[in-house]
């Protein structure tokens, strides 16, 4: 299986936030570009789920999900910008 | 000294995009299901708290077996706007968890766990809302149409005056979803056409053939009008077409892609 788009990501994020994160902003940690995590390239074949930065491939975020518990780790991620809901 | 105006509650809710809606899930039931082609079912599905979606959005559908066993996937949606109900139209993968139930055991009456509206990302609002007047083009390959279904029947709705193209990219022509549909489209303002990768109609003036580069060029707006480019196919196919089109002078930034997976 290929890899999907940060778009694909909507579902499992929002279980854990209010707004929609795959729209919000962030930076990547590796090289300093900035785009929405709908934009990444999303992997899903692993055992859990892993964005990569679309331009170096750095990871940006992993999100692994067990029946009662979701780890999430957004450690490749900088300076998220959320647009306000309304 | 009386109070400064504020703006109704309601007032303000219903200008807000549906994508700033809390998404939850929720519990739908098949109101209507009917063949789309040979291999996928157009489904309609009453979701009585659904809060409506934005043109493009997606859900996903969660199925569990006796035992336990859950699998999910995600769905383009191919409707849009405030109404409870909501359609998919599911093409069948030979090696599907989900897709096989949808297309041949679900039935008018089931119920279905539905995760949605879901993502802001890959939508498409009235220029109205986004006062942008560019151009859209639209490339589908295959069930890739699916949200774009939803993105021209909101632009006819609104009778919107952006430019709208719509190239798709299927087999043959059997494989085509919601012909009639599109056709009406086509003849009210919508730009369609169509790319046959392995048979074409008998009076068809281009051979079925893998989509090409000279294709593209020819039937997807030019980037000199720099148009908002939405994709949506397999891997592969998105992956191809992204890459020649940023040869052919769109910015990266003016194109979103929504890949499904497979080769």
């Amino acid at each position: 299986m290929n890899h999907v788009d940060g778009n694909a990501l909507a579902g499992q994020l929002s279980d854990l936030f209010a707004f929609d994160l795959t729209t919000a902003v962030g930076r990547c940690i590796n090289c300093g570009t900035s785009g929405m995590l709908g934009a990444a390239m999303v992997h899903q074949a692993a055992p859990g789920t892993v964005a990569r930065c679309p331009h170096c491939g750095a990871v940006l975020a992993t999100i692994v999900e067990s029946s009662d518990r979701i780890w999430l780790s957004l450690a490749g991620l900088t300076a998220i910008e959320v647009t306000k809901p309304g | 000294m009386s109070a400064p105006p504020v703006e109704p509650a309601d007032t303000h809710l219903a200008s807000e995009p549906a994508a700033a809606l809390r998404t939850a899930w929720r519990v739908g039931t098949v109101v209507e299901a009917r063949p789309e082609t040979s291999s996928a079912r157009r489904l309609v599905i009453d979701v009585p708290d659904w809060p409506g979606n934005d043109a493009g959005q997606h859900l996903d559908v969660r199925l569990t077996a006796p035992d336990g066993y859950q699998a999910q996937r995600s769905y383009s949606i191919a409707s849009s706007g405030t109404g409870t109900r909501i359609e998919l139209a599911v093409d069948e993968l030979p090696d599907g968890e989900v897709s096989p139930f949808l297309v041949e055991d679900v039935m008018v009456g089931d119920k279905l766990e539905l995760h949605g509206p879901l993502g802001g990302y890959f939508i498409w609002m009235p220029q109205a809302d986004t006062h942008d007047p560019r151009p859209v083009q639209l490339i589908a390959g295959g069930s890739g149409v699916v949200p774009f279904l939803a993105m021209v029947r909101a632009h006819a709705e609104a009778a919107d005056p952006t430019p709208f193209r719509l190239l798709y990219a299927v087999r043959q022509p059997d494989d085509v979803f919601y012909r009639q549909e599109l056709t009406q489209l086509a003849a009210n303002g919508l730009q369609l056409d169509f790319v046959y990768s392995r048979t074409a109609p008998h009076d068809w003036p281009v051979p079925a053939g893998r989509i090409t580069k000279d294709a593209l060029a020819g039937f997807a707006i030019p980037a000199s009008e720099k148009p908002r480019v939405f994709i949506c196919g397999s891997t592969g196919f998105v992956e191809l077409v992204a890459g020649w089109l940023i040869e052919l002078g769109h910015g990266a930034g003016d194109i979103r892609t929504e890949r499904f997976g497979g080769k």
